[in-house]
């Protein structure tokens, strides 16, 4: 299998639908002349031209709503928000049209769009660009909300991201980027709200998404050292998400801990707590656990944003309070 | 403060008893371990012992009264408390609780604290809840493996915050080989519950009898009788032991003039008060033949096969409305005649059921004896976790050739039943083989 990085992988699979069905175009700031800023949409521009590879104005709600407008009338838009903290400013499109109107309109209109972009903290630059908007989305029934942590499902997600008829929140991570990854050769798509266990193991479930699952590969090691045998599942999708991936681990590991970046009150997590309590009690052992953001606006100091952010260490400490371990 | 008293677990497989007898009153001081009552379990009737000490403040539960596991039985507490407020919360209680209730909060008289909780810090709390007087604390996994190997989580010690019972604590105690029962002996079997609960997805529930037409035309006689919890448990095992234990039979006769003859010779002996039965002598046989195959004193325990280095013998014994096996351990060490004393003193007590659970569990091997009924043969069930039992017929009289002549000749069918997942076919047969050389020469139980 080829090994790519993430960035090639998304680039990858929108060249492949754009090829794929002429309906689909990519609609951002930079994404064309500057080739994307963060380059994912490196040589599209050449290959598919201005006309479907359209750089915007610095004005998120304006090209948010013409993005909804062209999938109104039949149009397979790929949206690329420079990071997803810009989305604030659109978020009335993406939720007030985008999630609603094939409800309102008794499904005269899909609105087959996808707002893709990366979310959460990259290296220093600060509390207005370091959010995890991911609760916001999953809390919004006519989303589907994506988090893919490496370059082989990134790729098999965005082009069933693509393909599927319903908007679509595609949050990626300016640092997972270069992370590079076995890729599977030729066609390929993943099923969204499908889950995926990450690394096997029998102590304890360990539930992460995204950037945040690289940290806990990495806490996953020094727990090995220890003894401590973790399984990581992860669920690539919030919503709709895989219960069933996540209910059979903790059957089997009696433990749960959920990992992932971003405020801790009405975080993920802790949705994923709830369901796991509700359809697991009696299979657990210790409350589930959650390991989320410090809860205040990302500082800029890099040793506070450190500290801030769930580290290894972090994950190590809640899944031995877990297995009521010192 | 008054607490309300649950009804504890007495024998390993009641899941609910009769309120047999109330030994002690209203308004009678106890301590621990007093017995206050006495409760017909489904194994027998057991003493109701009491681990509090005060004073007898209400019995919640009338003689007769079936109490499930758990459930409410009385209050104690000290002289003149009012018991109002419990004896309704006790009424509200689940009945199916398999833990002994909660005490009570404070009395009503005081709502609940109205000042505003602490808000909780935003970030995931540490603090674990404090330890409730009184409750048992056990994460729901530890619960539910208690609950599956049938032990009792009043006597694990939880090694969690604020001492709750955690996985780790259950699964040790099962590792001890503890159980609620009181602990058998390292090498002893399992007791009964341990297999299914080994692999509790291969026990389904038994589905409810289904409803026999009742076919209420005229003419129609009969009679209904709920079930004992006797004939519950005889049901719910037995159907389990035939339904998920592939039986085989082996069938044998023996030629028991020498056995007849012996047993005449001990009873000449030992006189008419030790006299012993051809079934004790039987019994001592098949522990001596186990000790020669100890491959058939053995069990099957799903993903392995346990081969007891103890030989322990139940024997079936009718009593009213059912059936009642005590166990004669150490059966290949002892004599006859303590054998037969053993089984005379078991079977007494079963018949007016004073045994306690751990005389009829632990068994290795089981003999079953409908010769006194004048059966000739029959196949028995297995008793699980046992992996066969000896159906034994009636001595009886037959014509024997012997050269030319026809003789008068005694002979005994023996029939095997054995589970195959542990005893072959030719395991069965050399078992059964060995048992005809012993009942035939029976002086080599003396050598």
């Amino acid at each position: 299998m080829a090994v790519i990085s993430y960035r090639e992988a998304l680039n990858q699979a929108m060249t492949e639908e754009m090829e794929r069905d002429p309906n689909v175009f990519l609609m951002g700031e930079e994404v064309g002349h500057y080739q994307g800023a963060y380059k994912v949409s490196q040589g599209m521009l050449a290959r598919f031209g201005e006309r479907r590879v359209v750089d915007t104005p610095i004005a998120e709600c304006g090209f948010a709503g013409v993005g909804v407008g062209a999938a109104m009338v039949g149009l397979r838009p790929i949206i690329e928000f420079m990071t997803w903290n810009f989305s604030l400013v659109a978020i009335d499109q993406i939720i007030n049209n985008a999630a609603k109107i094939r409800q309102m309109s008794g499904g005269q209109f899909t609105i087959p769009i996808v707002f893709r972009g990366p979310g959460g903290c990259a290296v220093q630059v600060a509390a207005q660009h370091s959010q995890a908007l991911e609760a916001f989305y999953a809390h919004v029934p006519g989303l589907k909300v994506i988090m893919p942590s490496v370059p082989s499902d990134a790729k098999g997600l965005l082009k069933a991201a693509i393909r599927d008829d319903n908007p679509v929140v595609f949050i990626e991570s300016e640092t997972l980027y270069s992370v590079t990854g076995e890729v599977p050769p030729g066609e390929y798509t993943i099923s969204i709200g499908k889950g995926d266990v990450k690394r096997p193991g029998k102590d304890a479930t360990i539930v992460s998404w995204s950037k945040a699952l690289h940290t806990v590969v990495e806490a996953a090691k020094l727990l090995d050292k220890e003894g401590i045998d973790v399984e990581i599942v992860d669920p690539r999708t919030l919503r709709p998400l895989d219960d069933e991936i996540i209910f059979d681990s903790v059957r089997k590991t009696h433990r749960c801990v959920v990992v992932g970046e971003g405020w801790p009150v009405a975080h993920f997590g802790k949705e994923i707590a709830y369901r796991v309590q509700k359809m697991c009690l009696d299979d657990l052992d210790a409350p589930v656990e959650v390991v989320t953001s410090e809860d205040v606006p990302m500082p800029y100091a890099r040793n506070l944003e450190l500290e801030v952010l769930p580290a290894a260490k972090d994950v190590v400490d809640a899944v031995k309070a877990a297995l009521y371990v010192e | 403060m008054a607490t309300i008293i649950g009804l504890p677990k007495l024998s390993p497989t009641m899941e609910e008893g009769v309120l047999a007898k109330w030994i002690k009153k209203e308004g009678e001081a106890v301590s621990p371990g007093d017995i206050i009552a006495e409760v017909e379990t489904d194994k027998a009737n057991m003493d109701f012992p009491l681990e509090d000490e005060g004073t007898l403040l209400k019995l919640l539960v009338k003689e007769g009264d079936t109490v499930k596991l758990g459930a409410p039985v009385a209050i104690i507490g000290k002289p003149g408390e009012d018991v109002t407020a419990l004896t309704a919360q006790a009424a509200n209680a689940a009945p199916a609780a398999s833990a002994p209730p909660p005490p009570p909060g404070p009395a009503p008289a005081k709502p609940p604290a109205a000042a505003p909780a602490k808000p909780a810090p935003a970030a995931s709390s540490k603090a674990a809840p404090a330890p409730v007087a009184g409750r048992i604390l056990a994460s729901p996994i530890a619960k539910t493996l208690a609950a599956e190997h049938g032990i009792d989580l009043r006597r694990v010690k939880g090694s969690g915050p604020g001492g709750r019972i955690v996985e780790r604590d259950v699964q040790a105690m099962l590792q001890d080989g503890a159980r609620a029962e009181p602990a058998p002996d390292e090498d002893e079997a399992e007791p009964e519950a341990a297999p299914a609960a080994r692999a509790p997805a291969a026990r389904p529930a038994p589905p409810p009898p289904p409803h026999p037409s009742t076919g209420e035309g005229e003419g129609d006689d009969f009679t209904d009788k709920s079930l004992s919890l006797m004939r519950k448990t005889i049901a719910r095992r037995l159907l389990e032991a035939k339904q998920t234990i592939p039986h085989f039979y082996v069938t044998g006769d023996v030629d028991a003039a020498k056995l007849v003859a012996f047993r005449a010779d001990l009873n000449a002996i030992l006189g008419e008060e030790h006299k012993v039965s051809i079934n004790d002598v039987i019994v001592k046989a098949v522990a001596a033949a186990l000790v020669r195959l100890p491959a058939a004193n053995a069990s099957f325990l799903g993903d392995r096969i346990r081969t007891h280095g103890r030989v322990h013998i139940g024997v079936a014994v009718a009593v009213e409305d059912g059936l009642i096996t005590p166990v004669v351990r150490d059966a290949d060490k002892k004599g006859i005649r303590a054998i037969s004393a053993e089984i005379k003193e078991l079977a007494g007590r079963a018949r007016i059921r004073k045994l306690l659970p751990e005389e009829m569990t632990g068994g290795t091997f089981t003999v079953s004896n409908l010769g006194m009924y004048g059966v000739d043969v029959f196949q028995a069930i297995i008793n699980p976790p046992e992996a066969g039992i000896l159906a034994v017929g009636a001595v009886r009289k037959v014509p024997v050739v012997d050269g030319d002549r026809l003789v008068i000749g005694e002979r005994l069918t023996l029939s095997l039943s054995c589970d195959h997942r542990v005893i072959d076919g030719a395991l069965g047969a050399r078992l059964l083989a060995e048992l005809k050389k012993i009942l035939e020469h029976p002086a080599i139980l003396a050598a």
